[in-house]
């Protein structure tokens, strides 16, 4: 490549790397603007938004909401798809590729058309929308994904691990919570992230899925944009940005200075 | 090593259960009931009758409203995958020949967008592109414009909206398939009497292409799918295929045609992936995880 091309190629990087955080920068800085409108011009900084979101009411509910189906999500989510990988990884069986294209197919069903089915399954069998079709539901969204990145994590566990506890005379419960957990334990805590983000980003199934007058926080904001943007949801959009990024950005921090003072 | 010789071992299986039943409850089943809802007959708001009959599809096929819709959507779908695959390919490629000390950091940007809310991102472009945006206030700072330059709720910004949301998709499958290619063989191109550009087309560009075509299958099939972004973006006709089956089953309450435009996208869509794992296989999808 010459030096001419590669500098294109780098400002050209630059500008895709712009347009795709641009967005994001202007709805964090419009969360501190003063002003009674959402958009532009900047009238001064002031917390007030934060404050109005604190105490709105509905908000809070929203993410309580939310929380509580993240974190049910994952709980689900994690612990089937770890049982999957798991079977995937460690044994060799006949028609393995099919089983990894069953289990991440929820992936490759349009989420509208997976919503609606379930809905209409619902519907058939005469159950209300619940919170808990809410968590089905995500569950099922995020099962591929937390199998995916389990799957990548376990690839790197060697198996002599555990054969050695065995032979130096472990049970196998001995050996499965005293050697496989401990060494586990990253993977699933990466799926169950993953399983949490998925589930409190999710909108698309969700607005389908929600009984009335229950609102997640995407619903929420979806629900309070009426072709304006409120300051409010510019804060909410802030505090929503500082956990989805914050919580991984902090684990790996924290997974890479526990790996460093190991060795 | 001696393996134990079992002749069936059913660990496995076992581990494998409750995912079977959960994609079967969850997934197959319902696909199925989609099919059969799709011949129910709507009588009123919210009240259907167990039927056969195929008033749902002659509608379908017969009316114009949804062959637009069609139409449209696919044309939306092609217009932003392309898009995505002329913005994502350069950066790719610069993150994975770079010999920048902090590459880690480019990669943990582009994995960043994926952990920011999805409705956050989608309703940021009002910020940019709206009368109150960003980009009205820098015209009307330089002088360009008097009044606010109409950007908003049409098709332009859906499209935008669309491309800001799946181009980390994109990019990030180009560059697993760049970052597997073994470095050497550029090099020897050149040796050979190759041209730069003719090593990066003859070499690098046909071995990328897996995973440009993983990129364009994702973004293809995540934008065929999509209506909150028309319904955030987009003005009253800017809407996709998916925002009518929203229409059918949210606010109309015809749920026996809201099955049947349901199962039309899944054949639709389905039928784009079918094609693509006939000549890919599914593998280049999952490497992005490793």
């Amino acid at each position: 490549m010459g030096m001419n091309a590669w500098a294109f190629i780098r400002f050209y990087t630059i500008m895709v790397y712009t347009f795709m955080f641009a967005p994001i920068a202007v709805v964090l800085l419009l969360a501190f603007n003063s002003s009674q409108f959402g958009g532009f011009p900047i009238e001064g900084l002031s917390l007030r938004w934060f404050h109005a979101l604190f105490e709105n009411e509905a908000i809070m509910r929203a993410f309580r909401t939310s929380f509580s189906l993240g974190l049910l999500t994952a709980l689900v989510a994690t612990t089937i798809g770890i049982l999957a990988a798991m079977a995937l990884v460690r044994y060799q069986f006949r028609g393995k590729d099919w089983v990894t294209t069953f289990l991440i197919s929820p992936v490759l069903v349009p989420e509208t058309v997976l919503a609606v089915g379930l809905l209409i399954f619902l519907r058939w069998l005469h159950m209300p929308r619940s919170f808990t079709l809410l968590l089905l539901g995500h569950s099922i969204i995020a099962l591929p994904f937390v199998v995916l990145v389990v799957q990548a994590r376990l690839v790197g566990i060697r198996r002599e691990y555990e054969e050695a506890a065995r032979s130096l005379g472990a049970s196998p419960m001995q050996t499965f919570f005293s050697v496989t957990f401990p060494l586990l334990l990253p993977a699933i805590f990466a799926g169950a992230l993953f399983a949490f983000t998925i589930s409190f980003d999710n909108i698309t199934a969700t607005i389908f899925w929600r009984p009335s007058g229950m609102e997640t926080v995407p619903t929420q904001i979806f629900g309070m944009l009426r072709h304006s943007v409120s300051p409010e949801i510019n804060a909410l959009g802030f505090v929503m940005i500082c956990i989805t990024v914050g919580l991984p950005l902090l684990a790996g921090g924290l997974a890479r200075y526990f790996s460093r003072r190991k060795i | 090593m001696p393996e134990t010789a079992t002749p069936i071992d059913k660990r496995p299986m076992v581990l494998l259960t409750p995912a079977f039943i959960a994609i079967m409850a969850l997934v197959v089943i319902p696909m199925s009931f989609i099919l059969v809802y799709s011949f129910y007959e709507n009588v009123d708001l919210a009240v259907d009758r167990v039927a056969f009959q195929f008033g749902n599809w002659e509608q379908l096929f017969s009316d114009n409203y949804y062959h637009s819709a069609i139409w449209k959507t696919l044309k939306i779908s092609v217009v932003v995958t392309v898009l995505a695959a002329v913005l994502g390919y350069l950066p790719a490629y610069f993150i994975a020949m770079t010999t920048f000390r902090h590459k880690w950091l480019l990669l943990l940007l582009l994995i960043l967008p994926f952990w920011v809310s999805f409705i956050i991102r989608t309703l940021s472009w009002i910020h940019i592109l709206g009368n109150q945006g960003a980009l009205n206030g820098l015209f009307q700072w330089l002088g360009l414009a008097d009044a606010p330059v109409r950007m908003m709720f049409n098709e332009f910004s859906v499209m935008v909206g669309l491309i800001h949301v799946f181009l980390p998709y994109m990019i990030l499958n180009i560059y697993v398939s760049l970052e597997g290619i073994d470095r050497n063989l550029e090099p020897a191109a050149r040796t050979l009497g190759a041209t730069p550009w003719q090593a990066f087309r003859e070499v690098t560009l046909p071995l990328s292409l897996p995973g440009l075509a993983a990129g364009s299958l994702l973004v293809f099939v995540l934008t065929g799918g999509s209506y909150v972004t028309p319904l955030i973006l987009g003005g009253p006709s800017d809407f996709l295929f998916g925002n009518l089956i929203y229409d059918s089953v949210v606010t109309e309450l015809n749920w026996p045609m809201g099955a049947t435009l349901s199962f039309t996208l899944l054949v639709l869509l389905g039928s784009v992936v079918i094609l693509y794992s006939r000549f890919m296989g599914l593998n280049q999808l999952s490497k992005a995880f490793g």
